[in-house]
């Protein structure tokens, strides 16, 4: 599972994809995920750094995390 | 390092300014305290769900309803629909406020006699009054208002045999241009009943005809429409003084004043459709002063106002139980509370606003109750801030017919707490417990 490379995320979780003119924004969680899914972490490092940076617990974020991931899937942001 | 506040992550698909269905965004505040009172406090102390009652907000709606009528009409009575809430605290700060009594049931009848009515300060409505009931009301000489010849026949043979004189009113139904037309309770004017129960009454000699009573219905939008209705209740005065020289007491002019809320199926907001109770008021005193009634004899004019002078000091407080994705997609936020306490939902579009703050992102929401039973939706499809397991939130304007229509169903009856006017907090019904339920049932032997 990865984050589409070509899509553009602004500083304030504006987010174009030009391959489908489509645009979104997200709120600071989620900015904050897109990003590190562009670097190309991985679940756990992602975690990590989410655990250390807001006061949430492991399994509230585990769950609000493969929710996100599945929303970005339904709007074709991911990569086959 | 203190942690940020970690808002459920989250996406939107944004269309190129134009307004969704949902109309252009407003923004939405949450809702974090009630008269100064903190929700979250109030939560961990008295539970959740929780109905929480300003009495702040009710004293200033009554007073401002009393200040609407009373400088445009020189005789003016509110009497407190029981039906609408009838907790004991929330009809005893009505009467102290000065509102009469208006009670559709020999049940509520007792509630008001034992929040220290007088007998001739209760106005007894309703299709439903046993001969005891009857009895009780004429020995105390409260307003009984007739709605049928059944009921009127009753009378005039309770009162040969009783002492005192009942002190009655008819309540009449007619055509004021309304859809649909209440024609169910009471005696029409159109078709000539009305009249005809007047005259039975004036010739039976044995019953005191105090006044002329109307409910057109509720939640109505029309202030015209009680204009119309005054008109012809004046109309009825005139002609009973006209034929028999006798002078009515009052005119009652019912309730029925839209509250704020958000009607279903309406496409604006209730605050920016709903008459004000001054446009109401304008109507009624216009059309008795205007009447044929001669100045000497105007009548008291009593109003039984009740959605509209309770439900906005009136907040249910919930908790967000799970966040779902449905099969297409859709979000949906399960609360702690059901249409089986928030009866109004079938009405009502609620207005359901998060109890912390939360970011400006929002997506289409499914807001479903606890039951688990498909009738139990709050909303359908609300564009709403995306809040986690735990979170609070607070519905507001829900003071009217939610705290005597609930069941009790599944759940049970969460605390009703009461913010008096210094900001102290009083538990006026307290959560029902299981003892409370099975006290009340009762084990064939074979079955113990
Ligand atoms: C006779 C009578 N009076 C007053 C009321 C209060 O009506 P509302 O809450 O619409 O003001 C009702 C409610 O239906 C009623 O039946």
């Amino acid at each position: 599972m990865k984050i589409k490379k070509n899509i553009a995320v602004s500083e304030s979780g504006f987010v174009f994809d030009p391959s489908t003119g489509e645009s979104f924004s997200l709120n600071q969680v989620g900015l904050e995920l897109v990003e590190l899914l562009k670097q190309g972490e991985d679940f756990d490092a992602i975690k990590k750094e989410i655990l250390e940076k807001y006061d949430v617990d492991e399994i509230s974020f585990e769950k609000y995390y493969y929710d996100f991931i599945n929303s970005l899937n339904q709007n074709q942001l991911l990569e086959d | 390092m203190e942690k940020l506040v970690f808002e459920r992550p989250f996406i939107k698909k944004l269309n190129s300014g134009m307004p969704s269905k949902f109309g252009l965004k407003t923004r939405m505040e949450p809702i974090t305290e009630i008269d100064e009172v903190s929700v979250k406090e109030l939560i961990d102390k008295y539970g959740s769900p929780l109905f929480v009652i300003s009495e702040k907000t009710i004293r200033k709606t009554y007073k401002s309803a009393e200040r609407a009528f009373s400088t445009r009409y020189p005789k003016v009575q509110f009497a407190w629909s029981y039906k609408t809430n009838y907790l004991d605290a929330v009809c005893r700060v009505f009467h102290k406020e000065g509102a009469w009594a208006e009670v559709v049931s020999g049940f509520e009848y007792e509630k008001a006699l034992r929040n220290n009515n007088p007998g001739d300060q209760i106005i007894f409505n309703g299709p439903d009054k046993s001969r005891k009931d009857l009895e009780l009301a004429t020995a105390n000489g409260s307003l009984i208002h007739i709605d049928h010849f059944d009921e009127l026949y009753a009378l005039i043979d309770l009162a040969e045999k009783s002492e005192k004189k009942p002190k009655v009113a008819i309540r009449i139904n007619m055509d004021t241009g309304i859809y649909p037309q209440w024609d169910r309770f009471g005696f029409n004017y159109e078709n000539g009943e009305a009249w005809d129960a007047l005259n039975r009454i004036m010739l039976s000699g044995n019953l005191d005809l105090v006044g002329l009573h109307t409910h057109i219905g509720t939640f109505i939008l029309s202030a015209d429409a009680y204009g119309k209705a005054a008109a012809k209740l004046a109309d009825l005065a005139v002609s009973l003084e006209r034929k028999y020289n006798h002078v009515i007491k009052y005119i009652d002019m019912g309730g029925g004043f839209a509250s704020n809320s958000n009607l279903k199926g309406a496409y604006l907001p209730g605050s920016d459709t709903v008459p004000g109770i001054d446009e109401y008021a304008d109507a009624i005193s216009s059309a008795l002063i205007n009447s044929a009634i001669k100045p000497d004899n105007l009548p008291l004019l009593i109003l039984e106002t009740g959605r509209a002078l309770i439900d906005e000091a009136g907040y249910l407080l919930g908790t967000v139980l799970a966040n779902k994705r449905m099969a297409d997609g859709r979000r949906s936020t399960i609360l702690d509370i059901g249409v089986n306490i928030l009866f109004t939902a079938f009405w009502y579009d609620h207005n359901i606003r998060p109890a912390q703050p939360f970011s400006e992102h929002s997506e289409e929401t499914a807001i479903y109750g606890p039951l688990c039973m498909n009738i139990d939706v709050l909303r359908e499809a609300v564009d709403f801030p995306p809040l986690k397991k735990d979170d609070r939130v607070v519905i507001n304007r829900v003071g009217a017919y939610n705290m005597t229509q609930w069941m009790q169903f599944i759940t049970m009856r969460p605390n009703v707490v009461m913010i008096d006017e210094k900001g102290g907090v009083h538990i006026i019904r307290r959560n029902e417990t299981i003892d409370d339920l099975v006290s009340l049932e009762k084990l064939p032997p074979h079955l113990k």
